[in-house]
């Protein structure tokens, strides 16, 4: 029973997607303009990555090697549909707000990575368990991303004006140079906290922390420039 | 003539304008990834303009004669992911066949091209809007041509604050993202010659 709440840890606090792995930066960066938004598509992300990896990690036996990649896209493709329909359904301000980037989800980085680094070689239970951890991890990046935007650019959390009267909102909080604006400030902040830690250098995260997550092209890539030299 | 000045618009409109990374927030993962050398990333820019360009041809023609009339449009997220998937593999293919000079130059940048997600954004913003042919190659032709330029700018601009003194907690990823939302601030300043 241990195992499921270590997937858990791991997919909220070692591996968080967004702030550790920097996983997933279109739909981390575009859709939170409000913590609402944040909230939803990290929900909705989270709900495609727990299916797909129970359906994946149930049929690791039956995919053969050589097709996985496109076995796994069919897979997700196929539960963002659903949630897309589902979505569109039950919760139309929602589905108008996130717009385009709900197809996306099937293109995000993390559900294909945790695919290939975890429910293809573990059981079923786990993996489900990793999924929810992962996205878990990522609603809350969002969630606090999108806090922080809708705060500053808006002086409301979640539609609840909070700032007092006098505060004047920085419009460019939740428009486009915001959102990097925030995530810097924010991944700042944690290597900060390394930092006090650990007394090194913060190491290059981009796809050395998970090479899985781009599908190993971009390691493989890093691995081409060297050998040139 | 109205196609030329109609095309000429089109591609200032959404390659500066509207620029695919920095005010629609699609492709940041190579943007952020593949952006260390002015080098590398004229060449993942090159690629993903190729793949854009062909990719919405013949998504297009697979959504307007196959999936609408079908009554399958429900079917788009999954038809053109593996559309979007088989046609790198393929040109990867031909390329690497044919033309073994500039599979060389481009080959590495093709399987990342997969998951970059301005290339389904394009195609499924371009089926959802319903767009004509000749608006839908404008469209992409001149979102790709965006990605490019700003991808190349951001190399550029990489390769310089290497060396500067940044603060210890700023290096890597913060430093990058700040840039980038500088460029997005200047990027704003088209928004003044709109048509």
């Amino acid at each position: 029973m241990i195992k499921p709440i270590e997937r858990l840890y791991n997919g909220i606090i070692k591996e968080n997607p967004t702030f550790v792995l920097m996983l997933g930066m279109c739909p981390t960066l575009a859709v939170t303009t409000s913590a609402t938004n944040g909230l939803g598509m990290g929900l909705s992300t989270c709900a495609v990555l727990m299916m797909s990896n129970l359906i994946i990690s149930l049929l690791r036996k039956f995919i053969p090697d050589r097709v996985r990649m496109p076995a796994y896209i069919v897979i997700v493709a196929t539960f963002v549909t659903v949630v897309e329909l589902l979505m569109q359904a039950y919760v139309r301000p929602l589905y108008n707000a996130l717009g385009l980037f709900i197809p996306l989800i099937v293109v995000n980085c993390i559900i294909l990575g945790r695919a290939e680094a975890y429910a293809s070689k573990h059981p079923p239970l786990p993996s489900f368990f990793d999924g929810l951890g992962m996205g878990l991890g990522f609603t809350l990046a969002l969630t606090l991303i999108g806090s922080f935007r809708e705060l500053l650019g808006k002086g409301s959390v979640f539609g609840f004006d909070i700032m007092p009267k006098g505060f004047v909102p920085a419009t460019v909080m939740i428009m486009a140079p915001g959102a990097f604006f925030v995530l810097a400030g924010l991944t700042a902040l944690q290597n900060k906290l390394k930092l006090g830690k650990s007394k090194t250098e913060p190491p290059e995260k981009f796809c050395s922390g998970n090479c899985a997550g781009c599908m190993d092209a971009s390691c493989s890539l890093g691995k081409k420039e060297d050998e040139e030299k | 003539m109205r196609y030329v000045s109609g095309f000429l618009l089109g591609l200032i409109n959404f390659a500066l304008l509207d620029n695919v990374v920095l005010s629609r927030f699609l492709g940041l993962c190579p943007f952020l990834g593949v952006s260390k050398k002015t080098s590398t990333a004229a060449g993942m820019g090159t690629a993903v303009v190729a793949v854009i360009t062909l990719s919405s041809a013949i998504t297009y023609v697979i959504n307007r004669y196959v999936l609408i009339p079908l009554g399958l449009v429900y079917m788009r997220t999954i038809a053109f992911i593996l559309i979007i998937a088989a046609l790198v593999q393929s040109v990867e293919i031909i390329l690497k066949k044919k033309i073994p000079s500039l599979y060389k130059a481009l080959g590495v940048y093709l399987p990342l091209i997969t998951t970059n997600c301005a290339v389904l954004g394009v195609a499924i913003d371009s089926a959802q809007k319903g767009l004509g042919f000749f608006d839908a190659m404008v469209f992409s032709i001149g979102t790709s041509l965006g990605f490019l330029i700003s991808i190349v700018l951001m190399a550029g601009i990489r390769e310089r604050i290497e060396y500067n003194k940044i603060p210890k907690s700023f290096k890597g990823m913060p430093i990058v993202l700040l840039t980038a939302g500088l460029m997005a601030i200047a990027f704003f300043g088209f928004k003044g010659v709109s048509f």
